[in-house]
């Protein structure tokens, strides 16, 4: 059974409090999460081992700028774990990560929340989205969808953590800027808020209340991935896709996943010899260039799909807005059913290109 | 008179089976296909499914990978990580709507040099009645 600490305050300020007891009683040795950068509205992730800091902490804000899991994987290890504050898309990276050996679940008191979702970088840069903001926690409060969310977030099936220590909860409380609820699954979690000042109770969070939301982003997925109708366009319609794509790899370096120490696609044997264009005009009359960009994507695909989290941060930075993330949900979904694998959900499930079993696929090879 | 359509064959082929299943079928005189463009690795788990992609967008009718049989790999496991690989890239083909029928495995042995000879003049004739690969004319490489 899980612990629940409820606190006589907003969500937010329930959860800085909470972490400001972590750092200032020294459960924690610091703490990892969205800050306001200048108090002019623009923030940032923070890894913060001052509790003075805290003040302008901003950890619930909607707003995914780069993916935590990625950065979390890069901090430096301390003495005690850090109490870092994601939400579940990127606890979910994290995890796989954790996999690929870059980075440790027990340097991290890992706290998340149900998500609500997180804005598209455009609507957040005009106005910090500040006007978005009331609108959004009225949503949130609900437990429905804000208009305003990214497109990957609408279609997101995997709004409430796993393997978090602490959740927060958001999504359909409809006292959230009076009331904290905040539900410990980990003995260390409980271990850590003993003296903490709020009311504890047991109880588990409710799932059931999910269903309706779960059961809109699901209809959601399958409409967008329906949209970008892939399987129908076969090598013309990568074409038509990856025909506008820029080569900047953009999509590949904000990609939580994409962490290989040497990739192919930055390797100079990937750009191709100029003999290898002299090669190809004669056959084909004419070659495009940059080259090989449809190559980049399918590599990709086939060396990560399966651990595709949907964040969505590469559609939100494509200049040539190419729908990536859809393109690799989707084929990752495809790919990782064949091994009956969810990316994020267990740190003990080895990723499929690691590990095989003698008596699986027998249907290949076999002439 | 129209020319008669010669499909090439990339090959991946395991040093230590299918190459020398290859080897085999040569010194007994017996015929595969000029279709087939031999490249040797020492494991089929050498391939990098970028490899097979570069292949296929590059102009290649066809991609073939032959490996030991599951159990026989030279380096115990090699093969069983090749079959996955050829999984998800055959899956990943098939999400995308392009044809993954021109994407093969086989397990050849060093011993089966008759069988070598059959599976590669299968999958020719498999090609050859696919046609040409859509990718080799496009301006788009």
């Amino acid at each position: 059974m899980d612990q629940i600490l409820s606190i006589d305050k907003g969500a937010e300020e329930g959860l800085v409090q909470l972490l400001k007891f972590l750092l200032e009683n020294d459960k924690v040795s610091g703490v990892f999460t969205l800050r306001k950068t200048t108090g002019k509205g623009f923030f940032d992730y923070a890894l913060i081992t001052e509790p003075g800091l805290l003040e302008d902490a901003i950890p619930l804000h909607p707003f995914m700028n780069v993916n935590g899991g990625k950065i979390i994987s890069s901090l430096p290890p301390m003495k005690k774990p850090v109490a870092a504050v994601i939400r579940p898309c990127e606890l979910r990276s994290f995890v796989e990560l954790v996999k690929r050996s870059q980075g440790s679940i027990d340097d991290f008191l890992l706290i998340s929340y149900t998500c609500g979702g997180s804005f598209p970088f455009d609507k957040t840069l005009k106005d910090n989205g500040q006007k978005l903001l009331p609108g959004y926690w009225k949503a949130v409060e609900k437990g429905v969808d804000s208009e305003n969310i990214r497109q990957s977030c609408a279609s997101c099936e995997h709004f409430v953590p796993q393997n978090a220590d602490i959740t927060v909860s958001l999504l359909g409380e409809k006292d959230l800027r009076s009331k904290c609820l905040m539900y410990l699954h980990s003995e260390r979690s409980m271990a850590m808020t003993e003296e903490f000042d709020a009311e504890i109770s047991d109880g588990q969070l409710e799932i059931k209340r999910f269903e309706a939301l779960l059961e809109k982003r699901s209809e959601q997925k399958k409409k967008d991935f329906k949209e970008i109708n892939i399987e129908d366009s076969g090598l013309d319609g990568m074409i038509d896709l990856f025909g506008r794509c820029i080569g900047c790899h953009g999509c590949m370096r904000v990609c939580p996943i994409c962490q290989c120490v040497l990739c192919d696609f930055e390797s100079c044997g990937y750009d191709p010899d100029t003999s290898v264009i002299a090669n190809e005009l004669p056959v084909r009359g004419g070659v495009r260039v940059p080259t090989d960009t449809v190559l980049f994507h399918i590599g990709r695909l086939s060396h990560m799909s399966f651990s595709c989290v949907g964040c969505g941060q590469c559609t939100e930075v494509c200049p040539a807005d190419i729908p990536v993330s859809t393109l690799f949900r989707k084929t990752g979904e495809q790919v990782a059913g064949i091994f009956d694998y969810i990316p994020g959900r267990d740190v003990d499930e080895e990723i499929p290109v690691t590990i095989f079993k003698e008596d699986e696929l027998s249907e290949l090879g076999n002439d | 008179m129209s020319k008669e359509f010669k499909p090439k064959i990339i090959s991946f082929l395991c040093k230590w089976c299918t190459y020398s299943g290859a080897d085999l079928a040569g010194t007994n005189r017996m015929k595969y296909p000029a279709s087939i463009l031999p490249v040797r690795v020492m494991c089929s788990s050498r391939v990098n499914p970028v490899f097979m992609v570069k292949s296929f967008l590059h102009g290649a009718d066809g991609v073939f990978v032959g490996g030991c049989h599951p159990g026989d790999c030279h380096y115990q496991s090699g093969n069983y990580f090749t079959r996955r690989r050829f999984a998800i890239l055959t899956r990943i083909f098939d999400t995308l709507g392009m044809e993954s029928e021109r994407l093969k495995l086989s397990w050849i042995s060093a011993a089966e040099g008759v069988k070598f000879v059959r599976v590669t003049t299968e999958f020719t004739e498999e090609i050859k009645s696919m046609g040409e690969n859509p990718a080799k004319k496009k301006v788009f490489l």
